[in-house]
């Protein structure tokens, strides 16, 4: 129990060092107790649906012949603040600069901020995935939280 | 408990729930200010854009506390607290935002905004508009 301890606390560091996380998740964590305990995995969970749905419509929206810059934005401002909401500070990030390249009406630019933030988003999924896989064997294996 | 106690001494006064609407539009950035007025015991309603919340109003629909992103496209938050103050809503009117401008907090005053909020949106921010809240009740 004490490993899978030790590699959950290493793992979670890990997040946080990389900056793939930030103090948001945190908050997310503290929300969580006994009135609300999936609280953490529910908010992640509809991220990524919400996320998926997004990527897919910025995707369709530059594919236009007549891209809806005011369309894109709107989209790009809302992945904005749901991943900025669970602490997926890379992501919001690109998004950031993908609405600067939205208000320059830059297409090329927003071409390669939307591939930037799905290779972002795609990290934070698998990292979160494996982080919830650690918090699962460490709870089988007797372990409670808050981890010390 | 005795069958004579008179009126006065009952507490005949039904505790009323506070209420927020959180305005936003994205499900998952709702989920968060959700979570933590719930904590302190607020029921909360949700909408997606000013208009809908201007509409639920139009409604008759009642909030102790609004709490609008001032970031937010489709309605101009500002337009939204004019047409909110004009309906006479005296909900506590509170915007989030990620900017930094004075400017802007000034501008939003003047229509009748209550209180302007950095986000994210922390536990001690929640617990300071409840007491806010319940002041202004």
């Amino acid at each position: 129990m004490e490993q899978i301890q030790r590699k959950l606390a290493e793992y979670t560091a890990s997040l946080y060092n990389e900056k793939i996380l930030d103090e948001q998740f945190i908050q997310l964590q503290q929300l969580q107790d006994e009135s609300n305990p999936d609280f953490v995995v529910e908010v992640v969970s509809l991220f990524f649906e919400d996320s998926e749905r997004l990527l897919n419509e910025l995707a369709k929206a530059l594919n236009q012949t007549n891209v809806d810059f005011k369309k894109l934005d709107a989209n790009v401002h809302q992945l904005k603040g749901s991943s900025s909401s669970i602490g997926a500070q890379r992501v919001q990030r690109v998004c950031i600069s993908f609405r600067n390249y939205c208000d320059d009406r830059n297409v090329e630019g927003c071409l390669k901020c939307l591939q930037q933030v799905k290779i972002e988003y795609t990290l934070v999924k698998n990292k979160l995935e494996t982080l919830f896989k650690l918090e699962k064997q460490f709870v089988d294996a007797g372990g409670s939280f808050p981890v010390v | 408990m005795s069958s004579f106690q008179s009126s006065s001494s009952l507490n005949t006064k039904v505790v009323k729930k506070l209420t927020a609407l959180i305005i936003d539009d994205d499900i998952v950035v709702r989920m968060v200010p959700k979570e933590l007025l719930r904590k302190f015991g607020v029921e909360t309603h949700e909408a997606k854009n000013d208009q809908e919340a201007v509409h639920a109003h139009h409604n008759c629909a009642c909030f102790d506390m609004i709490m609008m992103d001032l970031d937010m496209p489709v309605m101009n938050s500002r337009q939204a607290t004019k047409e909110l103050r004009d309906m006479h809503v005296d909900s506590l009117i509170v915007e989030m935002t990620s900017r930094k401008k004075e400017e802007e907090e000034k501008s939003f005053m003047d229509v009748g905004l209550d209180y302007y909020y950095q986000k994210p949106l922390t536990i001690d921010v929640v617990r300071d508009l409840v007491e806010k809240i319940k002041e202004n009740a």
